[in-house]
């Protein structure tokens, strides 16, 4: 298969990476160094600029005023914004602007008045509120909010966990179960944030500090009906949906540290030497970065296939599962040897490589840990009979 | 780990703060009465951590401010940002001193 890329596409990786190097990587000099958000005027400016290249609003479709880009340019554009300190969690501190919740692009008309459109205007943030304490791996099994009908009304009660931004967003999707058990029993509700009985109770701190995840409690919250986005019973397939289109840009963003990390590890093992000579000239060093290349180039590969697949409108369900396992895997890897070519320098908060390989461990478990994507592999390769 | 800080306060004084460690994490200062007046942290760029945080505090201290206590935590940042969200929900403010950052800026937690 010929991934090689457009000439379009070469245009734009080479204008990204140029915006990265010399607009992005040197204000973090000053910043903390788990920042996740710019001052209002340098961020100002760098979404101007990502609006004058033309690539403001990424994730969002053409027809509600987003760049028509596919996904494997997408992809390539996630391998390049996130190629700096802060890039696993906040690429370029979130210039490239932000998509709204995918799923609100199915809501109705009216829903999307209310919450779609002034996301996507940068008026309102939302959240997306599907893992739950019982478990976030399973959630057709471990949803145990429960949502009972009262009137027009509906009335929820429950938990979630490891929910992102749920205290800065305005609404969020919410899921529930309003049936039996299983996929055909959960349902999407909008619900908004400052409604009576949700509760943001305490920010989750983990081994990333930038877009830090939350606990909820949800204690007699009063829904509309009219906030059920797709029909009772459907929330399953709304959060599948999403789950699976994560994953391609999810790995792909994976690896923009990754290939940070071992330019800054070839660069440095060719300056430092120890007993006389290079690092770069020691084979132990030379067998680290061959395995970096191999890692980098495999999961790079692995991510721009199922890129592919889903721009021919292929399915893609277990492409995207084997490039997210692998990228995942491969960048913690690569960033963990590049770290230790670096020595003390590596562990240190003076380089970014402390950072990543905290935040990179999360990656490994977000977006559906790489057992569950063995297990979507397994499925897919078996047949519907292991589900 | 509590959402609020439950620790003892500590006198801000120059014996107390030659004992802390250059660790990171966060802290409050406060008035004879506990009221926190202030909260912050010392991060990655620090010197000394919470030592030279708690240092500048005693050389220059914010109005009023006569006590202090510290917690170690590698996530300074989301620490500190829930502490000023729970004193806001709390309080119905941020703590009078913190003037170095925008209210609108915080989530919204109410801890309970």
């Amino acid at each position: 298969m010929d991934l090689s890329l457009t000439q379009e596409q070469q245009l734009i990786v080479d204008m990204v990476r140029r915006f990265v190097r010399e607009e992005v990587v040197p204000l973090e000099d000053s910043l903390d160094p788990d920042e996740d958000t710019l001052p209002p005027d340098q961020f100002a400016k760098l979404v101007a600029k990502t609006k004058e290249m033309g690539l403001y609003g990424l994730g969002i479709p053409p027809e509600y005023g987003g760049p028509d880009i596919d996904i494997m340019t997408r992809s390539l554009i996630a391998i390049e914004n996130s190629q700096h300190r802060a890039g696993l969690y906040a690429p370029c501190y979130g210039a490239f602007g932000g998509s709204g919740l995918a799923q609100l692009y199915e809501a109705t008309e009216e829903q999307k008045e209310k919450y779609l459109y002034p996301t996507l205007r940068g008026e309102k943030k939302a959240f997306f509120g599907l893992s739950e304490p019982s478990g976030g791996s399973d959630p057709a099994r471990a949803i145990q909010t429960r949502a009972v009908r009262d009137g027009d009304d509906w009335v929820i009660n429950g938990s979630k966990l490891w929910i992102s931004g749920a205290d800065r967003a305005d609404y969020g999707l919410l899921f529930a179960r309003t049936g039996g058990p299983g996929r055909g029993g959960v349902t999407a509700f909008i619900i908004e944030t400052h409604w009576e009985g949700f509760n943001v109770r305490r920010i989750v701190h983990t081994l990333r500090q930038a877009l830090h995840a939350t606990e909820i409690q949800i204690e007699n919250l009063r829904v509309p009906h009219d906030n059920i986005l797709g029909v009772e019973g459907g929330g399953f397939a709304i959060a599948n949906d999403r789950l699976t289109r994560q994953r391609i840009p999810y790995a792909a963003s994976c690896l923009g540290p990754a290939f940070k990390a071992h330019e800054l590890a070839i660069e440095y093992s060719q300056i430092r030497e120890t007993f006389g000579a290079a690092l770069s000239s020691r084979q132990g060093i030379q067998w680290m970065l061959v395995e970096n290349e191999i890692d980098l180039r495999t999961a790079r590969w692995f991510v721009l296939d199922a890129a592919a697949k889903a721009d021919r409108g292929d399915g893609f369900r277990t492409e995207a599962a084997i490039c997210k396992l692998v990228a995942s895997e491969a960048a913690g890897r690569v960033i963990d040897r590049s770290m230790q070519i670096h020595g003390g320098l590596g562990v240190a908060k003076d380089l970014p490589f402390e950072r990543w390989y905290r935040e990179i461990r999360i990656r490994r478990i977000g977006e559906g840990p790489s057992e569950v994507q063995k297990h979507i592999i397994a499925r897919d390769i078996l047949g519907a009979g292991l589900r | 780990m509590a959402v609020r800080m439950d620790k003892s306060w500590l006198s801000l004084s120059s014996e107390n703060v030659t004992k802390l460690a250059a660790h990171l994490g966060v802290y409050q200062l406060a008035n004879d009465d506990g009221e926190i007046l202030y909260i912050g942290m010392a991060g990655g760029r620090t010197l000394f951590g919470l030592k030279g945080e708690l240092q500048k505090a005693l050389d220059e201290p914010p109005t009023g401010v006569t006590r202090f206590r510290v917690e170690v935590n590698m996530a300074y940042r989301t620490r500190r940002l829930e502490l000023l969200a729970a004193h806001v929900s709390d309080h119905g403010g941020l703590p009078i001193a913190n003037t170095d950052i925008d209210e609108s800026s915080l989530g919204r937690i109410r801890p309970g």
